[in-house]
């Protein structure tokens, strides 16, 4: 596999550092680029285990509204989120819910679950 | 299924709608066919929107007799059929001593056409009048009879009334063909089925040609000529002009001028390119169109509101192969009567138009008007325009009219339903937009979009996937994928 | 409903009027009315669904429908704060009446002690910034489509070609993804993206859309529905390069072109406005030019975080309850607030000195620049400094002047933004 050469752009903060990634046989062996110690493990985690947070819509039955927002818990592996969107337009739950509630549990096996974004009240 | 008319009247702009509210004030069954979901969905939506006083068709031209008394008749008309027209009067501007010497000629012009109060006025007293013109202007044609109006509700005026009276509109309806037997007109084929008729008016605008085609008339082409617009927002430069300034006219038309809408919104335009026949509904704007109109308009006005547009769009002109507008009975076949090549002054001309044809046929019929004809239209109420007494009243009577869906013109929902469920009621956003003014603002519909659309979903009974924004396929938004199986 | 009277108005129930009210009942407002024209309180928080929210107000990161619930949270089920929803307020006079119109109650005129306005803003639209081509159906901004998918369940288009790199444009391209869209591109018309770099990484680079920076659309296809766009490279006066135009299958164009403050009222209101920030001119209170008439948020200028839009609602709910109860400091100097060389501008634009107390200045910087020097001076006395590593047109800066630095200096004072020389 060799020596490898990868960019990123740091979000953690506003500065946005663009990151230089050495990576021997697919391990992250130096970083460069960044200005502070957060650059440097964001480089690790993204090059090893990037994660996203998840925020969709659900359908909602007989709210006030006809979408529930969702979101993720916590992060989920960023290949899966697009699996994780596509279940969720499948997902439909009935009014009223609580913002934290839990409306879907273990999505897709990997742990974490799905909560309500905000209170959604019965349509009057 | 097959119908049954006396006339049937191709084409729903304003001509169309001018000649079919003629023609139900007698008691002839008149049908209008319109290819579009909404009427004057062509040359007649995007215009200058000025009523001409009429000095600018020769002496002894169709279009100068036409011009003369449809502005006549639209001083009495507004009245009656409750029309969106300002009586502004209009100044034709010179900059230099020869065109000064062509504005002499259009005065002596239109002297000989019969347009009452012309005069000529030197630069100070243009800008004592309107004081935002160029300090470079010398003088100005004024014509006090000249005014400015929404040519859609004007339109929508007409086929109101007409559809109030009994005539017919039959909306998203293409003709197919026109059958002729023995060289008289038999029936007029359309996608919705065939319609019996002794006649036929072709008001097809720029399309005219193709049906006088289908009709077996070749005599005449249409040629397309595009015309941009920019249109600015009210709140910025109110008051810029009170009249339409237009710059001395030339061979390509009376060029580019600077206006203000009846409802207040100062726009400038149109420039004029000849198009290829095979692009008659090339509606597109372009960079060098809106720089050309912009450039063109400073030279008469220099403070327009550049930063302030709102919207740009593109009109195209039914230009004839014969200079002038074509009207009356065909030479080729019976039945037949011509309303093409109505180009400007085309809006100012209909109701004149409308009376010289419906007269033809009501004298060949023998015809009599309509014992109950109802003059005007039913009322329209608009919110933004009542004292709060009235605002008041109204939402008690309708609470609808205390919700505003369209915050940056104040239209209320019960406005919106109105005007879905009026004569001839809207069937798509634009068509709320051009009856309300919702939409029609600062932010162009980026609010009351989305509501807009719910409401016409909901008034209609069809799905939000079904409403349209203005042409037949216009459709605006899509079903959401869903996933199946639906479990995660 | 008519003719009652209030400590405070506050128009508009998004985050900024929510925050205020919530401020001015901490403050011993007895009387706060907010009047909110959509179906709900929140304003934009209830289409934004994306996480990111909170982090310096709340401490905390939420959604945008979770934080509108938290300030929700705040306001509700308090007898001192009244709430009306599908309410337009039509008018504010210079007596502070304001005339406000809801199917429920019909056309209401109210009066206040103080007002507070908090309208927020809007989209800047295809037509202020003349594209040409078909006006074909569509065309949407990036907000009023995102309403639609997150709010209504409609989707705009399958094939979505994003203009502009506003933040609301990066998040509908993550969003139309997820929705199983194929966004095509996003094109920007100036060198640099306008959005928050978390944005371009999260919303665009994760989605392997093609981002094309100094390009914009010269023309609009489609005369029904729109089957596509023409692109083109521009040159440093962002003119189309002729040439360089290539077309991009899409059957949707979504714009991300800016906001605008809503101020429309506060027009017709008579308050003075400043011509970069489209908002009203304030001073550190946020009291217009109009006494009593306070302005938060959006509608003074445009945020890029709600947290700031916050905490200048809170300021601002502060002070017009201390006003409406008699309790403001009389004895001022006005001091005007100038933004020079880099600075585009800084709210707010003038200061009213007294006691003294910490001021917050909020800037916004011209063009996109590294390791710059901040400086606020009262005339030649320097009242704050400090190397920032980054500034962005996109992202506002905030610097606080302690109330030591304020007291005594009432030269006008000058807020400057400069490259460090190497």
């Amino acid at each position: 596999m060799g020596i490898e050469m990868k960019q990123l752009n740091c979000i953690n903060c506003p500065l946005g550092c663009l990151l230089m990634v050495e990576l021997t046989d697919g391990k992250v062996t130096k970083v460069t680029g960044n200005t502070c110690p957060r650059g440097e493990s964001y480089a690790y985690q993204e090059m090893t285990d990037p994660q996203r947070m998840l925020t969709s819509t659900i359908h909602i039955e007989g709210g006030a509204l006809p979408l529930l927002p969702v979101v993720s818990q916590k992060t989920l592996p960023k290949d899966r989120i697009l699996d994780c969107a596509a279940a969720l337009r499948g997902i439909t739950v009935t009014a009223p819910v609580k913002a934290g509630d839990v409306v879907v549990t273990n999505i897709l096996g990997l742990g974490i679950d799905i909560l309500a974004s905000r209170d959604m009240d019965k349509r009057q | 299924m097959t119908k049954q008319a006396d006339v049937v009247v191709i084409g729903g702009g304003i001509t169309g709608t001018a000649v079919l509210h003629e023609l139900a004030k007698y008691n002839l069954r008149a049908i209008l066919v319109e290819q579009e979901p909404e009427l004057a969905a062509g040359t007649t939506k995007a215009n200058s929107a000025v009523l001409h006083a009429g000095f600018d068709a020769p002496e002894g031209s169709i279009k100068a007799r036409m011009n003369v008394e449809g502005n006549k008749l639209y001083h009495d008309l507004k009245d009656e059929l409750d029309l969106q027209i300002r009586w502004s009067g209009s100044f034709v501007v010179a900059m230099d001593d020869e065109q000064m010497a062509v504005l002499r000629d259009l005065l002596k012009r239109g002297q000989d056409n019969g347009v009452p109060g012309l005069e000529i006025w030197d630069g100070d007293a243009v800008r004592k009048s309107e004081p935002n013109v160029s300090k470079d202007i010398k003088g100005a044609l004024w014509a006090p009879t000249a005014g400015i109006c929404w040519p859609f509700g004007l339109a929508l005026a007409f086929a109101e009334n007409a559809v109030v009276n009994g005539a017919e509109i039959l909306r998203e309806c293409t003709v197919t063909d026109i059958i002729v037997e023995q060289g008289a007109v038999k029936s007029v084929e359309t996608d919705q089925g065939s319609i019996e008729t002794k006649y036929v008016i072709n008001a097809a605008g720029i399309h005219a040609d193709e049906i006088s085609h289908l009709a077996g008339d070749n005599s005449f082409a249409i040629h397309p000529r595009k015309g941009e617009y920019i249109l600015f927002d009210k709140t910025a430069q109110k008051n810029l002009v009170y009249s339409p300034i237009f710059p001395t006219p030339t061979k390509m038309g009376k060029g580019i001028l600077v206006c203000a809408t009846t409802h207040g919104n100062v726009f400038v335009g149109p420039n004029a390119q000849d198009m290829n026949d095979d692009e008659k509904d090339n509606t597109a704007v372009t960079i060098s169109g809106m720089d050309e109109t912009l450039e063109k308009a400073r030279r008469l006005v220099p403070n327009i509101p550049v930063g302030a547009a709102i919207t740009e769009f593109a009109g195209v002109r039914a230009v004839s192969s014969t200079g002038d507008f074509i009207l009356g009975p065909s030479k080729i076949t019976k039945g037949l009567i011509q309303a093409a090549g109505i180009q400007s002054p085309g809006l100012t001309s209909a109701p004149a138009i409308a009376k010289y044809l419906t007269d033809a046929i009501v004298r060949e019929m023998g015809a009599v008007k309509k014992s109950d004809y109802k003059k005007g239209r039913p009322a329209q109420p608009c919110f933004r325009m009542l004292t709060n007494a009235d605002q008041r009243a109204l939402i008690a009577k309708d609470s609808r009219y205390g919700r505003v869906i369209c915050r940056c013109e104040t239209v209320t929902e019960g406005e919106i339903v109105d005007a879905i469920h009026r004569p001839v009621g809207a069937r798509t956003v634009d068509g709320v937009k051009r009856r309300t003014r919702a939409g029609m603002g600062r932010c162009q519909g980026g609010f009351c979009g989305p509501r807009v659309i719910q409401i016409l979903s909901r008034e209609l009974h069809i799905p939000i996937t079904k409403v349209r924004k203005e042409m037949k396929k216009s459709y605006m938004f899509y079903d959401k994928e869903t996933q199946s199986g639906g479990k995660a | 409903m008519d003719e009652q009277w209030y400590d405070i108005i506050i128009v508009g129930g998004g985050p900024a009027g929510l925050s205020a009210a919530y401020s001015a009942w901490m403050q011993g407002a007895k009387k706060i009315l907010v009047l909110e024209r959509d179906r709900e309180v929140g304003g934009i928080l209830q289409q934004c669904i994306h996480n990111g929210f909170g982090l310096h107000h709340f401490k905390e990161e939420l959604t945008g429908p979770g934080y509108a619930q938290r300030c929700y949270d705040l306001v509700k089920d308090k007898k001192e704060i009244e709430i009306l929803v599908d309410t337009m307020v039509l008018n504010i006079n210079n007596d502070k009446i304001v005339t406000a119109v809801s199917p429920k109650y019909g056309l209401i005129k109210i009066q206040g002690k103080t007002v507070i306005l908090t309208m927020g803003c809007r989209e800047r639209t295809r037509g202020a910034i003349r594209i040409p081509g078909y006006r074909p159906a569509g065309v949407f901004t990036a907000g009023a489509a995102q309403r639609m998918v997150n709010m209504e369940g409609y989707l705009p288009g399958k094939k979505i070609v994003i203009l502009g790199s506003g933040d609301i444009g990066l998040i509908m391209a993550r969003r139309m993804s997820l929705e199983g869209c194929k966004v095509q591109a996003v094109l920007e018309i100036c060198p640099f993206s306008n959005g928050l770099t978390r944005n371009m990484v999260q919303c665009v680079y994760d989605y392997d859309i093609p981002l094309y920076l100094s390009h914009t659309i010269t023309a609009i296809h489609g005369k029904d529905r729109v089957t596509g766009i023409t692109a083109a490279k521009v040159d440093e006066h962002m003119k189309p390069i002729s040439g360089t135009e290539f077309e991009i299958d899409c059957d949707t164009l979504l714009l991300s072109v800016g906001l605008i403050p809503e101020n429309e009222l506060s027009r017709e209101l008579g308050l003075t406005m400043h011509p970069l920030t489209n908002g009203p001119i304030v001073d550190q209170h946020r009291e217009t030019s109009i006494e009593g008439v306070f302005a938060a948020g959006n509608v003074v200028h445009v945020h890029d975080l709600v947290d700031f839009v916050s905490e200048e609602a809170e300021i601002a709910g502060k002070y017009a309850a201390l006003k409406a109860m008699g309790k403001m400091e009389g004895n001022v100097t006005d001091v005007r607030v100038e933004a020079i060389d880099e600075v585009r501008t800084c709210v707010p634009q003038h200061i009213r000195i007294g006691k003294g107390e910490t001021i917050r200045l909020f800037m916004r910087v011209r063009k996109p620049m590294k390791r710059v020097r901040l400086t606020v001076k009262s005339g030649v006395n320097m009242l704050f400094s400090k190397v920032l590593p980054v500034a962005k047109p996109s992202e506002m800066i905030a610097a606080d002047i302690p109330a030591a630095k304020v007291n005594g200096h009432y030269t006008d004072w000058t807020v400057s933004v400069k490259e460090e020389e190497a």
